[in-house]
């Protein structure tokens, strides 16, 4: 068989295999930012209770593996009456992994704020929560966005694992049509190569354009 | 917690001053920075704070911008406790609500102008009061352009501060910090930052503010040809207290004090 042939015959599932990906990672993304965003605040809390909360979840979410996390949500969970569609428990998992990585990155972004700015906005008497919001948070955000791009990336690859609870992503028709034709190189190529490109053409190019867009909007550019 | 019990809850009369910092500590673990402070600003008087490096200058401005807790005393403003608040016939330290209700009347600005980078001038005049005192952003906008041109930048006003010299941003800084309407404005060397030909156009601006506004205006400042122009008063500061004050003529022309007249005169020399 032609690659021509190859990829004209398995086209229509390896593009529902890359919407499937794709879905993973928007909402396993959006997941992160908002998990990240709450952790990190959270550990920055002078409150030891919530503290402490904070501490202990990206402790556990970064000392152990994702495709064990993955696995105890999908597996483990129902043993405690929390029942999880795979779909759903795929983009969870790598959306509290990730958000643990992230959550780090907020608070590393945040105390890289200058504390003039934080003085500055409570001389014109802001409070706590506006400060946080509109001054700090904006600038918080241009420092941490290049780790951003990297965490991002690691998210996108992450995806794969949710194949290994058989959620119908790229990984997992690669798998089926492997096991259906044999044909490794040329299956596991194009996989390859679709990843590479969602990661590089388009994610990549778009944190980028993200940076690009923050640094204009503080002047900097 | 010391005996607060000394302490009025209220300071009224005619004369009543604008600031009054009564027995005022201050420590940073064993270094006590503000020893017993006690001083008065009377409404619409400009005093200049001077003083050796580490004397605690720095200090008094940013106690009663609240932006630290003192640990000793109370500091009033228009004649209301701000550090503290009544509660019953005591004062107890403020919570932030109180602070917050209080704060209002008193602006600063910084050494380094810390003007929010990812707004425009006119941004960082809005943002105040649109935030925090509600205005409109018509309303806001008109303010902040009004005090943009008092300042001398209503035509930079759509620029980022990265675009701004830094004389540009530390008069834009002081307009933010007028558009809150405070009482008091605090100055805290800011033009110590500057190149040289542009400290004019700062000091330019005060001097206008004291001439043209009833506005009580505690400065430091290592201008002395300036503080002596412009000042009611000018404190010396030495180690946490005021160890001289008095018009600027007596305090420059005829300093009493041997650390004063020591100050002054290696500060002449340095010039
Ligand atoms: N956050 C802090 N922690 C510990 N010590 C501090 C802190 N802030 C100020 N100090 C100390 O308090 C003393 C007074 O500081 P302050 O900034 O008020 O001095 P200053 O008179 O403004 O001096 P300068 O002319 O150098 O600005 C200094 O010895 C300083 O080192
Ligand atoms: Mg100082």
């Amino acid at each position: 068989m032609s690659l021509f042939e190859f990829l004209s015959q398995y086209w229509p599932l390896l593009m529902s295999g890359t919407g499937v990906t794709v879905a993973q990672f928007l909402l396993g993304a959006i997941l992160t930012v908002g998990l990240a965003l709450v952790f990190g605040l959270m550990k920055m809390s002078s409150n030891r209770a919530i503290k402490g909360s904070a501490v202990v979840y990206i402790e556990i979410f970064r000392g152990t593996s994702l495709l064990v996390q993955l696995y105890w949500i999908f597996f483990v969970l129902p043993l405690f009456g929390v029942t999880l569609e795979k779909f759903t428990a795929g983009w969870v998992a790598i959306g509290l992994n990730a958000g643990a990585y992230g959550a780090e990155l907020v608070r590393g972004g945040i105390m890289a704020v200058p504390k003039g700015q934080w003085e500055a906005a409570t001389a014109i008497n802001m409070s706590a929560a506006r400060r946080m919001w509109r001054i700090i948070l904006p600038q918080a955000l241009v420092n941490m966005l290049p780790a951003w791009g990297n965490l991002m990336v690691e998210i996108l690859k992450g995806t794969a694992l949710v194949s290994l609870i058989s959620v119908a992503d790229l990984m997992f028709q690669a798998k089926q049509i492997n096991a259906s034709t044999y044909l490794s190189a040329q299956i596991f190529g194009t996989a390859l190569v679709i990843y590479y490109i969602l990661a590089r053409f388009l994610l990549t190019p778009f944190m980028r354009w993200l940076e690009g867009f923050m640094a204009r909007k503080l002047g900097r550019a | 917690m010391d005996d607060l019990s000394g302490f009025p809850l209220k300071i009224v009369g005619e004369n009543s001053p604008m600031v009054s910092f009564k027995r005022v500590r201050k420590a940073y673990g064993s270094l006590v920075v503000l020893d017993d402070l006690d001083l008065d600003v009377a409404a619409g008087e400009m005093v200049s704070v001077i003083g050796p490096s580490g004397s605690g200058k720095t200090t008094v401005l940013r106690m009663l911008m609240t932006l630290e807790k003192i640990n000793g005393g109370v500091i009033y403003v228009d004649g209301k406790p701000l550090t503290h608040m009544a509660q019953g016939d005591k004062l107890v330290p403020a919570s932030e609500k109180h602070l917050r209700a209080r704060r209002s009347d008193i602006g600063m600005c910084f050494q380094h102008f810390n003007l929010f980078p990812h707004m425009t001038a006119i941004q960082n005049c809005m943002e105040g009061p649109v935030q925090v005192l509600g205005l409109s952003k018509g309303e806001a906008r008109d303010r902040g352009e009004e005090l943009l041109e008092l300042v001398g930048m209503a035509d930079k006003k759509d620029q980022h501060p990265s675009r701004l010299s830094g004389g540009q941003q530390q008069r834009v800084a002081i307009a933010r910090a007028l558009a809150m309407r405070p009482k008091v404005m605090l100055f805290d060397e800011v033009t110590s930052a500057l190149d040289p030909e542009v400290i004019g156009e700062v000091t330019n601006v005060i001097r206008k503010l004291v001439s043209e506004h009833n506005l009580t205006m505690l400065m430091v400042t290592h201008q002395m040809g300036f503080a002596r122009d412009i000042s009611d008063r000018v404190c010396f500061f030495y180690g946490g207290k005021i160890e001289e004050q008095g018009p600027p003529a007596e305090l420059f022309g005829n300093p009493r004090r041997e650390r004063t007249q020591q100050f002054l005169s290696a500060v002449k020399e340095a010039v």
